[in-house]
């Protein structure tokens, strides 16, 4: 992990010196509303449904344990409402009805305190803090370098990766260093903190692309020439929202010392040309689409008098590379040394004779650059807690997991799990029981019930409908182990609005909260990419028609899911998965399906 | 770092002996500008979140070398000043409702930034070197 100097560290606490200031100010009334908003925004602290939200920055979702120790303790302490808040909040909810599970009970709403929840972004968000406790946070997270520094507003956001960097076999080159290059360019930049829209990056190392580099503002993808040097692929203008967007390819061949003279030029013909009339025109998708090579020559112009006539002052040199580099070494793992060989040999052979925890080795861990080691997911995916969501216990024992056996450091993944980087191969039947006791051990890691899910129309002022309580039902439907793992590997993604945080898009399922007369409805999607190598060149999925109840939901799943059992060719372990059988046959037996599972339809039937 | 941007309370730049001044709208290309004979140039920020002028004053300082007064006018406000300073402007109109006693502070904090600007032109990393 990137280690933090004196400087970053002193950083860190002057900003969180600084949010005090503005916060004091704000309750001293010397500023107002509107002109706090932006400024508790750039800190992380948004102000939702019911309680302001925390989202706490995890650059390139990399973690230690001792953050991890900092967040639980947030957890416990903080995220913690008074009693009538959570009970009025808890009613208001109830009132918006239950979701049905296909042959079983209804789930509604059951708000939870005292825990963290993992973003798509890598961030992790807290939801019950009180503002006048914001300060007293941010400096409990400055201890451990940690801060809430634009993870929104309109400018820079957390740059986020692939949670295999740095440890994945496929990788060209490490994208970490490069990462923590960008971190400090874009933090506090003074010319590009009020830009028209948020801006994010991302940055792949490897040659599969799971970065999800097209959805991006920018996405960089680090790739050799023909004479061997290394370089960034440079996408821009991707991005989801009401305008789903793959982004365009502007250069096929960066050399890396220029990723932020260039980036400087990308963004200030955004900051100049992009639309400031339209919140929902001013993402740079729709300047790249509006202008097509007029931007990219823009672009191209601007970079060249930066080079040329302002001395490319961010051209990043050999020794800061190998400074930041330094800190990405990997760690030498032994073995955890064990008291007593015929206890590991128990505990081995217990678990091989398990068939859980073969499922779990298929599932939850994968190969790693170093033979002796691999990449262990610990699943926060399970019944009765939201997708991502993680206790304070929670928190504490991943610390402990990450200390025993993964160097101290953890990973947050983009699909809301953590990701256990160092473990040698030997720990695994030691991993496995204490995740499996910790109840973080389910071997459902990229399949169905491994949904992207949004916070949703419990917590977040801007959506329109739930996205929990659907995640809860489908998760209650499609429990049974055996049914999971014969359906294979599907990303199902649900948000509860149109800014699309629970990434629907890029689901093979979609599931998208829409506002109908005051009531909440779902739209589905299918056969979209998120850009890996399983989900194929990044799309947007499409629409399978009218939205449906929150009831119809998990029967038109089921309907979907059904009709990809019917139509998929092979069995076993060598089925076609749901997006290959969806490519082959189109869309149009799944649609038909969705369409016949609706309540109003099978009456008229 | 140090303070160099001028804060002026509105009446106090109402009160300037005229000079040759040029407005900038936030939507025109600073590049085109005839700085010939300019003493002042003015950029406007009609909100303070619109970010436009940051970059017009960047482009006036660091590609045209403009070195007279570059002010910013309109929706400023005490949590922008330091960035201003930093994107080259050389005096604010604080807005009329604004104190001027909470803007010190705010240069005194932090003493150097991560990136190059327009005053400091080198980022950190170029420097420690």
């Amino acid at each position: 992990m990137y280690q933090y100097t004196d400087f970053d560290r002193q950083f860190v606490r002057q900003r969180a010196a600084q949010y005090r200031d503005q916060l004091e100010r704000y309750f001293a009334g010397k500023i107002s509303d509107e002109e706090f908003r932006p400024l508790r925004l750039q800190n992380g602290w948004y102000v939702q449904r019911y309680a302001p939200m925390l989202r706490v920055a995890v650059p390139y979702g990399e973690i230690s344990s001792a953050q991890l120790r900092v967040l639980a303790k947030i957890a416990c302490e903080y995220d913690q409402p008074e009693a009538a808040l959570l009970a009025q909040a808890q009613d208001r909810q109830e009132a918006l009805g239950s979701v049905p599970v296909p042959g079983g009970a209804a789930v509604n709403t059951k708000l939870k305190t005292g825990y963290g929840h993992f973003t798509t972004r890598t961030n992790v968000q807290f939801n019950w803090i009180p503002l006048d406790k914001s300060a007293d946070v941010m400096d409990l997270l400055a201890s451990v370098g940690m801060h809430g520094i634009q993870t929104s507003g309109n400018c820079i956001r957390n740059i986020t990766s692939d949670q295999l960097a740095g440890i994945a076999p496929d990788e060209v080159a490490d994208p970490r260093p490069f990462c923590e290059i960008l971190r400090q360019w874009s933090t506090a930049h003074p010319e590009f903190s009020f830009l028209p829209r948020k801006f994010k990056i991302a940055v792949n190392g490897a040659r599969e692309d799971r970065a999800a580099l097209a959805w991006y503002d920018v996405g960089l993808q680090l790739v050799r020439n023909a004479a061997g040097e290394l370089g960034f692929k440079v996408l821009v203008g991707g991005g989801m929202g009401r305008t789903p967007t793959i982004a365009t390819v502007v250069r096929e061949f960066l050399p890396w010392d220029q990723m932020l003279n260039y980036l400087e030029a990308v963004i200030r013909v955004y900051n100049q040309y992009g639309r400031r009339d339209n919140a929902w025109k001013a993402r740079i998708k729709i300047l790249v689409k509006a202008e097509g090579q007029r931007y990219i020559d823009a672009v191209e112009a601007e970079f060249k008098a930066i080079v040329e006539h302002n001395g490319a002052a961010h051209t990043i040199t050999q020794a800061e590379l190998d400074r930041v580099s330094a800190s990405f070494v990997a760690p030498v793992v032994a073995a955890a040394s064990r008291k007593d060989a015929k206890v590991h040999e128990i505990v081995r052979a217990a678990a091989e004779a398990d068939p859980e925890y073969d499922r779990w080795l298929q599932r939850n861990v994968l190969d790693h650059q170093q033979p002796q080691l691999r990449a262990v997911t610990l699943s926060f995916k399970r019944l009765g807690q939201a997708p991502g969501d993680a206790t304070g216990d929670q928190l504490d024992l991943a610390a402990d997991f990450a200390d025993r056996f993964s160097s101290g450091e953890a990973r947050v993944t983009h699909e809301q799990n953590l990701l256990l980087p160092w473990v040698h191969q030997d720990d695994l039947p030691e991993l496995w029981h204490a995740a499996r006791k910790a109840g973080l051990a389910r071997s459902n890691i990229g399949l169905l019930t491994d949904m992207i899910t949004c916070p949703g129309g419990d917590f977040c002022a801007l959506a329109n409908a739930r996205s929990i309580p659907v995640s809860e039902a489908i998760m209650q439907r499609y429990e049974d182990l055996d049914e999971l793992h014969d359906l294979g590997d599907i990303r199902l993604n649900i948000s509860g609005c149109i800014n699309s945080c629970g990434h629907h898009h890029a689901g093979h399922i979609g599931i998208l909260g829409v506002d109908k007369d005051g009531k909440e409805w779902y739209q589905v999607t299918l056969g979209g990419s998120d850009g890996t190598d399983l989900s194929g060149p990044a799309t947007p999925g499409k629409v399978v028609g009218p939205s449906f109840s929150a009831a119809e939901v998990p029967e038109v799943i089921e309907a979907v899911l059904d009709t990809y059992r019917q139509v998929r060719a092979g069995d076993g372990e060598r089925a076609e998965t749901f997006i290959a059988t969806l490519r082959r046959v189109g869309i149009e037996p799944f649609k038909a399906a969705a369409n016949a599972a609706r309540f109003t339809a099978r009456e008229v039937a | 770092m140090e303070q160099t941007l001028k804060i002026l309370a509105a009446q106090e730049a109402a009160n300037e002996d005229a000079l040759r001044v040029v407005q900038l709208a936030n939507d025109a290309d600073p590049l085109t500008l005839d700085l010939e004979g300019v003493d002042r140039v003015e950029l406007n920020f009609p909100k303070f979140s619109d970010g436009r002028a940051f970059s017009q004053a960047y482009l006036l300082r660091r590609r045209m070398g403009f070195v007279g007064d570059l002010r910013a006018t309109g929706d400023v406000l005490i949590d922008q000043l330091v960035q201003m300073q930093r994107a080259g402007f050389s005096s604010a109109v604080l807005r009329a409702d604004k104190d001027v006693g909470d803007a010190q502070r705010q240069f005194e904090r932090f003493g150097r930034f991560y990136q190059g600007d327009a005053v400091t032109t080198s980022p950190r990393f170029a420097g420690a070197a």
